[in-house]
């Protein structure tokens, strides 16, 4: 009982440490690689469920569902990044975040195949992406931080949801 | 007790622009010569109204100004008053700067005190029958000018009023336009002034015409003084004692000055008699800026017009307690009808099916009545957008110097108020470029045979599941040889092309098109009319121009009735669910493949009663993959309009027809090419609802 307490004030003192540069990161996988996205984009998680398909767009971009009341679009982020296709199970996951500015947000979902864990980040430790002199997927990549020896890559949600043709639209 | 008046002040506004509308649209129908009492006392109501509203919530700016606006009509009331055009035209510009005031204070902005000391003098001006009143037309222009020269050497005007503690006196000094003829030089009266204590001066220029209409015998200025110093009144009523009868002036202590009563007004009924100049030679006036002793520098924030434009929009709604009423009889109906089938459900056994059947029918039948008497409260008559358009006319028909009459038909068309929102901006611009491009010039009209003046005809009303809004000019009508000529010149459109008619009204619709030889400040540029038709295109609806060349243009806009709600036939295409607006079907036919004819091996037509009609399959347009391929061999034929085009459309199947609601795609995608909306049908799952007449265009290319 009272071991118990102590690690809780010991995690505390963790917490309290790094508050001032650290930001929170909720990790997930696809395949073997680990993506992080600011927690505070994330507005939940859900499971995979059956999407109306939209006719005539890339195909990443899987369709819509209703996400109580309004229509949410679904990316698939494995055909994102080019990666092999997994089989989606009961097991994918959606996860669902928020971009866009002050005046207008948008709310989009993406598969992943897991969901890891939430990672506290000191900002400091942030690297920059490496430069692979490609356009591998790069782009999206705000930085590189490695938590207990595994490498987590960190994406810029505004950038990832960017839809093509979307600004196109709205000039 | 103290009550916080500031949780009234978004009803004060509203209602303050109300009225200006009110006031505005009188003052446009005013007759000249043969005066409507009832219109004058519309107008009056308005400004009455804002007067008090603005007085009791301690905006004096304001009710100052209003009240200077009321003496006027009221003596306009009471027939002591001629109407003229000129003075029309100082209330309209008046009505606007009220606008601007309460928008300003809205925003919580500082009141452009610039702009609202020149309208004051202006209304003073009219009021008190100066001659100068004819000359103080408002166009934009001048306006314009005034502002820079004001900004750039001269005037603060109210800000003294604010600082004086100190003992003074504040003088409004107008003279007529012949006051130097009479041998009085105003500089000589600043002077004596002076001597009595320390003298700021400010001069409004406003008034000042264009060089070349200039004449130097004459005094186009006005000007604001102070002076501060113990001085009796009857001192400085003695120093204007030669120039009384040929000018206006107010005299008022300083500690006072921000309160409307007047200690002296001198009002002169008539214009000053024109005298000869007997005495020596007036001075020319532009030796005058020079006297001005002192120039201050107007704060910056008071000349940044553009900043106080942020438009805050205010999401409010004005529903007739009509509409309200049949809400709540339909909800009572709602909640009785729930009980009863509560009562139904309680001791439920097979023999009371009937009744639960009939229940359950009147449930249906009182939520379509629900849905259908809320839908009714966004519902506004559409003189919300067309009423702001006779003053657009009127002044840009003034302005080009062209006559152009504006005949509104349809005003109490409902619309949906989102459209009513969404649609003035591009109907805007089609009525300037009507005013700019189709009208011609009179002396060009009677050349042509066509009266003098030019109608503009804005027209709305229901159709279908639409409301249609048309423009329509008798101008001169678009030149096809030269629309044609110029996409061409500019790479729009390949050579040796064969055009229809309505492809090339379409060409105007092109980004970067404009025939016009002269780009002017209202039209021309080339950019708008895409914009105008991709604004319309977002509200779900279409644009359509038919024109003669030397007859005129007529602009129709279809708009969908409302954006919320839909009756849809729903349609099968693989496993997908598509929903076809059920009022663009015209009829639905079961074919088998045979009955369809290639043509060119590309497309594919159907007959239907000795016409061959376009197919769209369904299927290869949307790239449907799933389900029973061995049916694609036979399926639905959906015949739908689009824009006035027949078109089928090839499906699977018929489903079932609902009133979905309509969901925006865009809310958190973006716009899809043959959709124009997604819907939630009863399973959760979301459907896409198809825009026929973006089908149509998505199959031709």
């Amino acid at each position: 009982m009272a071991q118990e307490a102590e690690n809780k004030d010991t995690d505390q003192y963790h917490y309290n440490k790094n508050l001032d540069n650290a930001v929170q990161y909720l990790s997930f996988a696809l395949g073997k690689e680990e993506y992080g996205v600011d927690i505070l984009r994330v507005q939940e998680i859900r499971s995979w469920e059956p999407v109306s398909r939209i006719p005539n767009v890339p195909c990443y971009e899987k369709g819509v569902v209703n996400l109580r009341g309004s229509i949410v679009p679904i990316l698939d982020l494995r055909e994102r990044f080019n990666l092999s296709k997994a089989e989606y199970t009961p097991l994918t996951v959606v996860v669902v975040l928020q971009t866009g500015d002050s005046n207008k947000t948008r709310i989009m979902g993406v598969v992943v195949d897991s969901v890891s864990d939430v990672i506290s980040v000191d900002k400091t430790e942030i690297q920059n992406a490496p430069d692979f002199g490609t356009k591998v997927s790069n782009e999206f990549i705000n930085g590189l931080v490695s938590v207990n020896e595994r490498m987590v890559m960190l994406l810029d949600v505004d950038k990832l949801l960017k839809l093509e043709e979307l600004d196109q639209d709205e000039n | 007790m103290s009550i916080d008046m500031s949780q009234f002040h978004q009803v004060f506004f509203e209602e303050c622009f109300e009225g200006l509308e009110a006031m505005e649209s009188g003052l446009l129908t005013l007759d000249m010569g043969d005066i409507d009492s009832e219109i004058i006392n519309t107008i009056f109501r308005g400004a009455h109204s804002i007067k008090g509203g603005s007085g009791t919530f301690g905006f004096t700016v304001v009710a100052e100004y209003t009240h200077i606006m009321e003496t006027l009509l009221d003596e306009m009331r009471d027939g002591r008053r001629k109407v003229t055009q000129s003075a029309v035209d100082v209330l309209l510009g008046s009505v606007d700067c009220l606008r601007e005031m309460l928008t300003a204070i809205q925003n919580e902005h500082d009141v452009n005190n610039v702009s609202v000391a020149k309208h004051k003098t202006a209304l003073e001006c009219v009021l008190n029958g100066g001659s100068k009143a004819e000359e103080s037309v408002f166009s934009v222009e001048k306006e314009l000018v005034a502002e820079e020269v004001s900004v750039n050497d001269v005037a603060d005007i109210d800000k003294e009023s604010v600082e004086s503690e100190e003992q003074g006196w504040k003088i409004a000094f107008c003279p007529y336009l012949d006051l130097l003829k009479t041998g009085n030089d105003p500089v000589r009266l600043f002077r004596e002034l002076n001597e009595l204590g320390e003298l700021t001066t400010t001069v409004n220029v406003q008034d000042v015409p264009g060089f070349y209409e200039l004449d130097p015998e004459e005094c186009n200025l006005s000007w604001d003084l102070k002076v501060v110093g113990d001085i009796s009144g009857d001192e400085i009523r003695e120093i204007f004692n030669w120039v009384e009868g040929d000018c206006e002036m107010e005299i008022q202590p300083l500690a006072k000055a921000v309160k409307p009563a007047p200690i002296i007004k001198n009002i002169s009924p008539e214009p000053a008699p024109k005298t000869i100049p007997d005495n020596p030679p007036p001075k020319p006036v532009e030796v005058k800026p020079k006297q001005v002793p002192e120039v201050k520098k107007p704060d910056p924030q008071d000349s940044d017009n553009e900043a106080t434009k942020t438009t805050a929009k205010a999401s409010s709604i004005r529903v007739d307690t009509d509409k309200i009423d049949t809400l709540i009889n339909m909800v009572g109906e709602v909640v009785i009808t729930q009980s009863m089938l509560g009562l139904v459900g309680e001791n439920f056994s097979m023999d009371k099916v009937g009744q639960l059947k009939r229940g359950l029918a009147q449930l249906e039948r009182h939520t379509r009545d629900l849905q259908q008497s809320v839908m009714n409260i966004r519902m506004l008559p559409i003189s919300f957008v067309f009423s702001r358009f006779p003053r657009l006319v009127h002044d840009i028909s003034s302005k080009l110097d062209k006559k152009i009459v504006l005949k509104l038909v349809g005003e109490n068309t409902e619309v949906d108020k989102a459209v009513v929102e969404l649609i003035n901006d591009p109907l805007v611009h089609l009525i300037r470029n009507s005013l700019d491009h189709g009208i011609e010039m009179p002396a060009d009209r009677v050349a042509a045979g066509k009266p003098e003046t030019g109608t503009i005809e804005l027209k709305a009303y229901h159709r279908g599941g639409h409301i249609v809004i048309e423009i329509i000019d008798d101008g001169r009508g678009l030149d096809k040889d030269k629309l044609l000529s110029k996409a061409i010149e500019k790479g729009l459109v390949e050579e040796n092309n064969l055009l229809t008619e309505k492809q090339i009204f379409e060409l105007i619709f092109m980004p970067g098109f404009s025939t016009a030889e002269q780009i002017t400040d209202i039209s021309g540029r080339g950019v708008g009319m895409d914009v105008v038709r991709r604004n319309i295109q977002s509200l779900g609806g279409n644009i359509e121009i038919v024109s003669e060349l030397g007859k005129g243009t007529t602009i129709a806009i279809h708009l969908p009735l409302t954006l919320a709600i839909l009756d849809g036939q729903s349609v099968a295409v693989g496993d997908e669910t598509y929903i076809v607006p059920l009022v663009s079907i015209i009829e639905s036919i079961n074919i088998t493949e045979r009955m369809l004819n290639k043509v060119a091996g590309k497309g594919e037509t159907f007959r239907l009663r000795n016409e061959y009609l376009p197919v769209i399959r369904m299927r290869r347009i949307f790239n449907v993959h799933s389900g029973n391929p061995t049916k694609s061999k036979e399926g639905v034929l959906v015949v739908v309009e689009g824009q006035g085009e027949l078109c089928c459309l090839l499906v699977d199947e018929l489903l079932g027809q609902q009133q979905v609601v309509i969901k925006s795609l865009e809310a958190n995608y973006r716009r899809v090419e043959g959709v124009s909306g997604a819907t939630i049908l009863g399973d959760g799952s979301v459907a896409l609802i198809l825009d026929v007449p973006g089908l149509v265009r998505f199959s031709i290319r």
